[in-house]
């Protein structure tokens, strides 16, 4: 019984496909990546499991409670927010907007384990980069959810950070989470992902990584996903 | 002399006092919504809603004089509308929503000011653009009173949703925070707020209370407590400060509040501590790293 079924997903941005007719499954405790070219639809795809983007044809079965790392660069730096503020967002679900204020402590000891002791009352507009994304990392172990969605988890971060961060996910599937991570880096999926997802608007390939990851799915994939027809038909798959 | 300055024409006339009070009352309201809008890099949109509610008050105007429930609720269902309509008209024909809001903007001003004048003379024009001490009647300040209480309700209630909605919006859905649901009430209590305010500052002033102390207030704090707390204590200050300079120049409240509050952000944005112009000009010693 996969924790996470996708079944013929279609999502889209007015009427063109981001994801077009995707079908993949994620099992208990799997840790899986999804790699693919610009414009593939991986963050589509993520959204549309978060609940976030009501897909256009398809179902999604199981996700129950699923915890998502939305890109860093979508959220606004800039607002006056206290690290520990921010991370006790992660009880939202949970506890509800006001009882998460009850826990300080909570947020403390997230902090902690993502290396980040003492910064409870640091505004979250004077981290680096590196420390933003492990206060994210602390509000998705406050969330505590089964299946865990990370988007680009990794991006101009410096080596230390990704090792640190890669120990948490490590931790996460060892406590049998379930994982799925947007990802870039290949070399990185290779050594911790041992599935993969390849995706260009349509699943390319899905199963072990090192199969999925062949020069001729990679091929395939970046064709498909810089093919853009003008005048597009309506698609004969669709229902 | 300082007594017959400052507290004497508050001492000797009752209608100043309600203008006071009905000021005192919209700055604990407007500058905590100000700042919201700010932070959501909304300033402007307070302005827009303001002159939209317009064409109601003329309406009210028109068909009941300058009775302040008619007025009010024109207003109220004149900014609602353009609120509300500005975000579906935006969705609907995939525009932006600010130029959806500039179009209805400056139509109703347009629609607003063409009203007003056709059935009213260039005092009552005057008055209702740019507000009036005499204008605060009993209605006017139970309005301004109420405003204040469903402001400081709502903000206990929204503030964590509000937070959550500007940093992090897809989060906040993904843990079924209902974002839209909260903005939408957001702005329906900037329309109240501006309603309430404009029979003491007028339409075209009514923002005035809401946005300088805000945006003055990002000179004085760090966090969002402190900034509302800042914004309402100079939104005090400003009232009190125009009440007297109307009093004393002749001058329409509207003005003369929006002015005071002005120099005060005028004067937060050289001194502030935060980001303030004296800051850069001689900047400290850095610090130990």
């Amino acid at each position: 019984m996969p924790v996470l079924a996708v079944h013929n997903l279609t999502v889209t941005h007015g009427r063109r496909p981001a994801v077009h007719h995707a079908s993949f499954r994620l099992a208990p405790g799997g840790k899986m990546a999804v790699v693919g070219p610009n414009g593939a639809g991986k963050s589509p795809l993520l959204r549309a499991i978060a609940g976030l983007h009501p897909p256009a044809e398809g179902r999604i079965e199981g996700a129950g409670r699923v915890a998502l790392l939305p890109q860093a660069a979508a959220l606004d730096r800039g607002f006056p927010l206290s690290c520990r503020d921010a991370v006790l967002f992660g009880l939202w679900a949970e506890a509800g907007a006001f009882r998460s204020l009850a826990a300080p402590e909570r947020a403390e000891e997230a902090l902690a384990a993502v290396g980040l002791s003492g910064f409870a009352r640091r505004p979250v507009g004077s981290l680096s980069a590196g420390q933003f994304q492990r206060v994210l990392f602390a509000r998705l172990l406050l969330q505590d959810a089964p299946v865990i969605l990370l988007d680009e988890p990794f991006n101009a971060l410096d080596a230390r950070t990704v090792e640190d961060l890669l120990g948490v996910l490590r931790r996460w599937h060892g406590e049998g989470r379930s994982i799925l991570a947007v990802l870039h880096d290949l070399d990185l999926v290779r050594r911790e992902f041992p599935e993969t997802l390849l995706l260009a608007r349509e699943v390319i390939a899905c199963g072990p990584t090192a199969q999925v990851l062949s020069a001729e799915n990679r091929l395939r994939a970046r064709m498909m996903a810089e093919a853009w027809a003008e005048h597009a038909a309506p698609c004969a798959r669709a229902a | 002399m300082l007594w017959q300055a400052l507290v004497a024409p508050f001492a000797e006339f009752g209608f100043l006092r309600r203008a006071l009070v009905a000021c005192l009352a919209l700055s604990l309201a407007a500058p905590p919504l100000g700042v919201f809008l700010m932070l959501r890099r909304m300033s402007l949109t307070g302005d827009a809603l303001a002159h939209a509610m317009l064409p109601g008050v003329a309406l009210g105007f028109v068909l009941a004089g300058l009775s302040p429930p008619a007025l009010a609720a024109g207003g109220l269902a004149a900014g609602l509308l353009v609120a509300l309509g500005a975000g579906a008209l935006s969705r609907a024909t995939g525009g932006r929503e600010d130029a959806a809001l500039a179009a209805l903007t400056l139509s109703a001003l347009a629609a607003g000011v063409a009203l007003i004048s056709w059935r009213g003379s260039p005092v009552e024009l005057t008055q209702l653009l740019f507000g009036s001490v005499l204008g605060v009647e009993d209605a006017a300040l139970l309005l301004a009173g109420g405003a204040a209480s469903a402001a400081l309700v709502f903000l206990a209630l929204a503030w964590r949703p509000l937070a959550l909605e500007c940093f992090d919006p897809g989060f906040g859905r993904s843990v079924g925070l209902r974002g839209g649901v909260w903005h939408l009430a957001f702005l329906a209590l900037v329309v109240l707020t501006l309603v309430a305010s404009f029979q003491a500052v007028g339409t075209l002033m009514a923002v005035g209370l809401m946005m300088l102390p805000a945006v003055a207030a990002r000179h004085w704090a760090r966090g969002l407590a402190g900034m509302v707390l800042a914004a309402v204590g100079l939104a005090m200050l400003a009232s009190l400060v125009g009440l007297l300079g109307s009093f004393h120049a002749d001058v329409p409240t509207g003005p003369a509040i929006t002015l005071a509050a002005a120099a005060l952000w005028a004067l937060s944005l050289v001194l502030g501590p935060v980001d303030g112009l004296r800051a850069g000009w001689r900047p400290p010693r850095h610090l130990e790293g």
